[in-house]
């Protein structure tokens, strides 16, 4: 009995995400049902490529998704949530365009140099606030609003010019598509960076080590856990998730915008976390449901472009529905539903239930 | 420095509490960094005008501030505070602009404090009796304030209101207080009904933490939910309580924000939650709970805005410089914080 009602606690989970992302794909399915249409067009470099909505989406929330998966490792390790990502990453970009500024010309093993670069300099940057979290204890969206409040502006300091231009074969083939291959390479970069950490949870106790540290510090400490290291660990981690969105950030548009670069992800990436099932109090995490939740919030904002809402407008309902799937999500709506069930259904359970005991 | 001075006293008296505590060392701070500006930069540091206008430019910054404390202390956030601002500078710009009659402006007030209390009311019930994350549920707040603003109107809308203006224009003087210009004329030192209005809230709500049943409350609520519980708070209701006055403070935020600059624009106020923040911070408030005090926020806004104008007027004067500033000396305040809340844990037990 306890261990079926664990799994379908674990399975519920997902499952309000997932009931989300159905009922937006059904509802797209009946407003307009060449909205999931794909075709082959050529693009203004001659390549064949992929293009429709669904491509659009998977696509666009590729930055989004990498981000979101950074932060779920901080939520789950602190208990709270890095508000500087976005700040960060416009660092790291202008880290970037320095040091390719600084060769000349964009080849692949300059730009190779300038990434590992930029991700080195972002690095430090989250440990900076990694620091202020674990040795300092000290709440992680006060520690990050530090740099949330200076990070473009450091960003500004370190380029000196506001929008430096970047045109280059190598650049947009990250940014957009590689010749010969029709999907956006942004997709592949997501892929990449999920089965890495996928990896490292398979073949690591980094996973168990961080919900541990994120559900009872103290306890954790006795066992022989570090938390400092781990807390620190996973903010390293978002530091790299971080960079690698920036640098599909900036090729996309060929330039470095420090102001517009990842700008407002980092309540997006919050939210994207919080869909995806998390408890934004740390402890237990599932890296695909923030993944899920990064393309739920995409799509919604897709399909209300599509239904031709004013950009300005998309935020307030985007608000009603976010409402709308933390409410379903929240415990107390979920443990009245339950109850409910159980009711309904109540012959058939507490049969059962009897039988295992 | 200040703290083991506080700690010497503290062992002779009755003991400071941590707030009290980050409150002297705030207020300390911003003494100290006054003076030093009227020692270096003097002119308008030593004008009575200047703390006049550092209190006019940052009215409903002080306001909203002090309403990001009582949530603080009660354990919860509301980043919603800004979007609220716009929402009801734009409402009440469209609002006076509709209507001319002679009770527009006392309706046009009511408007602001309902659109505050909605939303005030709406996200305690989210947060408190649905139990969801006050971040998510203030964020949803904040996207659908910012989206009904850009609904009313994507482009700023001047208040024409002929009452409004006068009274946008009407500025309390002070003549003992003011200076003699060049030319021998005796310019009063001016202060603006929003400036009144802050500090009136500030005071209320000072009393209101200290002496009303509802403000203890709330610091119980933050300091231990449990132990609360237990005592037989209506945890429940204290923490909805905290989110109405956090809307309703919001809301005359943004009216007091519209009697500074007349007019209702998409843009106003954006990331002031954020200001509002680190103003509590700053003033000792913990984002953990159950400690805080709405008179060192209003030094926390204070300090924040003294940086800006000393910046302004240095030649660093550019807004990265400002940003960093006021980085650099949030990160301070974090750091002493936390290094003398440690120190006299460990010197307790």
């Amino acid at each position: 009995m306890k261990r079926k009602s664990k799994a379908l606690s674990s399975l519920a989970e997902l499952l309000i995400p997932l009931i989300a992302l159905g009922i937006l794909i059904l509802f797209n399915l009946f407003r307009d049902p060449s909205f999931f249409g794909i075709r082959v067009a050529v693009n203004n470099a001659g390549n064949r490529v992929l293009t429709g909505n669904l491509i659009s989406i998977i696509d666009s929330a590729s930055e989004l998704a990498i981000i979101a998966m950074g932060m779920t490792m901080v939520t789950a390790a602190c208990g709270g949530q890095d508000i500087s990502v976005g700040a960060v990453g416009a660092i790291s970009g202008a880290v970037l365009v320095k040091i390719l500024q600084a060769f000349g010309a964009i080849t692949g093993p300059s730009l190779i140099v300038a990434f590992i670069g930029a991700c080195l300099a972002t690095i430090l940057f989250k440990l900076f606030n990694g620091t202020l979290v674990a040795v300092f204890r000290i709440q992680p969206m006060i520690a990050t609003l530090i740099l949330f409040s200076c990070g473009r502006s450091i960003a500004y300091w370190i380029n000196g010019d506001a929008t430096p231009q970047l045109a280059s074969p190598i650049l947009s083939s990250i940014g957009m598509t590689i010749p010969g291959i029709p999907v956006p390479t942004p997709i592949f970069c997501v892929i990449l960076v999920g089965v890495l950490l996928a990896l490292v949870f398979r073949f690591t106790n980094i996973s168990l080590y961080t919900q541990s540290v994120g559900i009872n510090q103290g306890a954790a400490r006795l066992n022989g856990i570090n938390p400092v290291a781990i807390k620190l660990l996973s903010f390293a981690l978002l530091g790299v998730c971080v960079s690698v969105a920036s640098l599909i950030g900036i090729s996309r548009l060929g330039q470095l915008n420090h102001k517009t670069l990842l700008v407002d992800i980092e309540m997006d990436a919050i939210l994207a976390v919080a869909i995806g099932g998390n408890n934004l109090g740390g402890g237990k995490f599932k890296l695909s449901g923030s993944i899920l939740g990064a393309y739920i919030i995409q799509m919604l904002t897709t399909t209300l472009y599509a239904m031709k809402v004013s950009p300005v407008n998309v935020k307030a309902y985007k608000a009603i529905v976010i409402i709308v799937i933390v409410v379903a999500g929240s415990p107390v709506v979920k443990e009245k539903i339950g109850a409910l069930m159980k009711r309904r259904s109540g012959g058939f359970h507490t049969a059962a239930g009897k039988g295992v005991r | 420095m200040n703290g083991v001075k506080n700690n010497a006293r503290a062992k002779r008296r009755e003991p400071l509490t941590d707030a009290q505590l980050l409150m002297t060392i705030s207020i300390g701070i911003f003494v100290a960094m006054y003076a030093l500006a009227m020692i270096f930069m003097g002119g308008g540091f030593l004008k009575v005008q200047q703390i006049f206008d550092l209190l006019n430019d940052n009215a409903a910054l002080i306001i909203v501030a002090s309403a990001l404390t009582i949530v603080m202390i009660g354990g919860g956030i509301n980043i919603s505070v800004g979007g609220v601002i716009s929402l009801t500078c734009m409402a009440c710009a469209i609002f006076l602009n509709a209507h001319t009659g002679g009770l527009s402006i006392p309706l046009a007030t009511l408007l602001a404090l309902g659109i505050g209390l909605a939303f005030g009311a709406g996200m305690g019930f989210l947060v408190s009796y649905l139990e969801i994350q006050p971040f998510i549920v203030s964020l949803a707040g904040m996207f659908l304030a910012r989206g009904l603003t850009t609904m009313l109107s994507v482009n700023p809308v001047k208040v024409a209101h002929e009452g409004f203006l006068a009274l946008v224009k009407s500025k309390i003087k002070i003549s003992w207080l003011g200076y003699v210009a060049q030319n021998g004329n005796l310019i009063p030192a001016k202060l603006e009904i929003g400036a009144v209005v802050a500090l009136l809230v500030v005071l209320v709500m000072a009393l209101l933490l200290r002496y009303v049943r509802l403000g203890r409350n709330i610091y119980a609520l933050g300091g231990n939910r449990q132990s609360a519980l237990m005592l037989g708070i209506n945890v429940k209701r204290t923490c909805f309580m905290s989110y109405v006055i956090s809307g309703l403070l919001s809301g005359i935020a943004g009216f007091v924000f519209l009697t500074h600059k007349p007019a209702g624009n998409a843009s106003v106020a954006m990331r002031s939650e954020m200001d509002a923040i680190a103003a509590s911070i700053i003033g000792g408030t913990l984002l953990t709970g159950g400690v805080g005090n709405v008179i060192g926020t209003l030094f926390g806004v204070l300090i924040l805005a003294t940086i800006q104008k000393i910046i302004a007027l240095s030649p660093l004067n550019a807004s990265w410089w400002q940003d960093m500033a006021s980085g650099a000396m949030l990160g301070f305040f974090i750091i002493l914080q936390s290094v003398v809340l440690s120190y006299r844990s460990k010197q307790k037990k």
